[in-house]
């Protein structure tokens, strides 16, 4: 065992003519820290102004170690006595000053009070939270106005269009969304016919399986489906791709150069998605139905053309409408609420993925919320 | 000066010592046949053009980067020819300070610096919020900041916390990329400062890529040439700027290099 693994020490000596020695030895290092602190408090509390000090049994010493000393003879008392200590090697004098005047700034600052805990700062909690909400409400209302605004501008001047911006946005909202979507909807809707099967068969109903999955998809699963994961597939990339540029500077960059970025960066995306979801909604009703029909052929045995007929007897058309036209609002939603969380990022990593989450439980939330009213509106209706 | 006593063998051994490097990227030659040594207690600076592969020796310097060829002794270890912990415990003996500080963004100040205390010592929380709490004194950071998250920093104090957190365990060895880079002269000749107070202090070796002059007539001891894939010279700053290379006299000769030779050759109470 070296030397510089002794943890440090440190000693009141009294010598025969009633001075007094403080004798620091062994090794003043972050390894014995806690160590150290604790062994020097006797000395630090009966530390009177009348000492000589002993480094010379000091085998070693870093800034952690040199912060201890100058808690236990106090910053300034240290760079006095330090001074009077001519065969300190100058690394030591040094560092030792150093850290000394670094203490006295750490001794000097009184940090600010922090607020009270308990019952008040929950209700403090609970105003923030509530102001938090409804400045998130009016942030969206004022940005879908924001938007429409643009919109509105920009449609006079067909120079303006951004196709490309548009088409390379419909290839990665919706071309690439197909496959997933597609098979998605044929799994959930080839599950309702499971259970459209097993409920109806025991009234001798299971033909009306045929019904179940055809107003399930035409009116709600459809679009439901297709929403729900472009919220979470494209919101969540829209802030995301947002956030990153926002962090960059590249959105004040646009500005500069005297480009409106709500027309060059959300407009695209926003109509690409009220293009794009309806589409999307056509292939999750196919593949919703098909998924329905596989179920009704190989399970409960109805011969493929009477499905067909079934179906065409006994579904409106009024339903596809009534499913189809929720397509254009929920994607308008989904959107703009992922282009505006973007927005909201303020640089750091985590604010990134903060706003990411948070834009795609908007999102889900909004779509889910916006359908459920739509449904009761349909159904008071009688469409 | 611990880590002296603490290791009396590896005192003859250079702390860095590059040895006939090759970096390839592709068909692109970054280094080739490069050597370079830093000897313990010094500053050295290293310059060179865009492009020249200052990082990437960094990055190989400190073994995140596997050299093509040649060998890296980094305080006289083998970073890749070592086992795990061998290597961690060579890690914990240098500091690095990155080129915008890659201070973590989700952490406090504190925090950030209590992150390699916590992990490789045995303080309690508490007690390694103190010691950081010094770190950010020493580093010359106003103490409110130590509650400030990263991205409510300037660019001036973000580099100083993320110096604090490069001293976290007090390292033998720092690695500084563009140290001053996107600073004010001011703050920039403060951090110049700063670093020299600590080198003194704490006994460091410090390998530095700059391409600030000031800096180099402030604080380096020697200064390094990147170029033509190779370090073309490694001497005193009066030595190099008489070398006798292009890209050097470019440097040294050029109207930002003769406005800086005139300020540090006229006697101020800074470069006394």
């Amino acid at each position: 065992m070296s030397s510089t693994d002794v943890p440090g020490r440190v000693d009141l000596l009294a010598d025969g003519d009633g001075s007094i020695t403080l004798r620091v030895s062994g090794a003043w290092t972050l390894a014995h820290f806690a160590a150290i602190e604790q062994q020097m408090q006797p000395a630090r509390r009966t530390l009177g102004a009348d000492f000589r000090l002993d480094l010379s049994a000091l085998s070693a010493l870093d800034t952690a170690g040199a912060g201890l000393l100058s808690l236990l003879l106090g910053p300034e008392r240290l760079c006095a006595v330090i001074a009077t200590l001519p065969d300190l090697v100058p690394e030591r004098r040094a560092l030792l000053g150093t850290v000394g005047g670094a203490v006295s700034d750490i001794l000097a600052y009184t940090p600010p009070g922090s607020d009270g805990l308990g019952f008040v700062e929950l209700l403090a909690r609970l105003g923030r939270t509530s102001e938090a909400i409804w400045c998130q409400l009016r942030a969206l209302l004022g940005f879908i106005g924001l938007v429409l605004e643009t919109l509105a501008r920009t449609m006079l001047h067909p120079r303006r269009w951004r196709i490309t911006a548009l088409v390379a946005q419909l290839e990665q909202t919706t071309l690439d969304a197909l496959p997933i979507v597609a098979l998605l909807s044929l799994m959930v809707g080839a599950v309702i016919a499971f259970l459209g099967a097993t409920v109806l068969s025991t009234y001798g109903a299971s033909v009306f399986t045929v019904d179940l999955v055809s107003f399930a998809f035409l009116r709600e699963f459809g679009v439901l489906l297709a929403a729900i994961l472009l919220a979470g597939r494209t919101a969540s990339a829209f802030t995301a791709q947002l956030g990153a540029m926002k962090s960059h500077e590249e959105i004040d960059a646009l500005r500069t150069i005297g480009l409106d970025p709500i027309e060059v960066l959300v407009l695209p995306r926003v109509l690409a998605l009220i293009l794009g979801l309806p589409m999307l909604t056509l292939i999750s009703m196919l593949a919703g139905v098909l998924g329905g029909a596989i179920v009704c052929v190989t399970v409960i045995g109805i011969p493929p053309a009477m499905f067909l007929s079934l179906f065409h007897a006994d579904t409106p058309l009024s339903y596809f409408w009534v499913g189809m036209s929720k397509a254009p609002v929920l994607a308008f939603l989904i959107g703009i609420i992922g282009c505006l969380e973007g927005f909201k990022v303020t640089g750091s990593a985590e604010s990134v993925g903060e706003r990411t989450t948070s834009s795609v439980v908007q999102a889900i939330f909004v779509v889910i919320m916006v359908d459920a009213l739509a449904a009761l509106f349909f159904m008071e209706m009688g469409w | 000066m611990n880590a002296l006593s603490a290791a009396p063998a590896a005192t003859t051994v250079a702390p860095i010592a590059v040895c006939d490097l090759g970096t390839r990227f592709g068909a692109q030659v970054v280094h080739e046949h490069l050597d370079l040594q830093v000897s313990r207690g010094e500053i050295l600076g290293v310059v060179g053009g865009s492009g020249t592969g200052k990082s990437v020796l960094l990055r190989t310097i400190i073994g995140l980067r596997r050299p093509d060829a040649g060998t890296v002794r980094l305080l006289g270890a083998d970073l890749h020819a070592l086992p795990s912990p061998q290597r961690i415990a060579i890690e914990r003996r240098i500091g690095v300070l990155f080129q915008d500080g890659a201070l973590f963004s989700s952490l406090s100040v504190a925090d950030n610096i209590c992150v390699p205390l916590l992990e490789h010592t045995a303080l309690s929380a508490r007690d390694a919020r103190r010691v950081a709490t010094l770190k950010i004194a020493l580093a010359g950071l106003p103490q409110d900041a130590r509650d400030k998250y990263p991205s409510e920093l300037s660019g001036g104090m973000r580099k100083r916390a993320a110096l604090a957190r490069a001293l976290a365990l007090d390292p033998e060895i720092l690695f500084l990329d563009e140290p001053t880079s996107g600073l004010d002269p001011v703050t920039a000749a403060g951090f110049d400062h700063l670093l020299r107070t600590l080198r003194d202090a704490l006994g460091l070796t410090v390998y530095m890529n700059t391409h600030d002059l000031d800096s180099l007539h402030a604080v380096c001891d020697r200064v390094a040439v990147l170029a033509d894939r190779r370090v073309v010279v490694c001497a005193d700053l009066a030595t190099v700027a008489r070398y006798d290379h292009p890209w050097v006299q470019e440097y040294f000769h050029g109207p930002r290099g003769r406005a800086a030779n005139v300020a540090w050759a006229t006697p101020t109470p800074e470069n006394r």
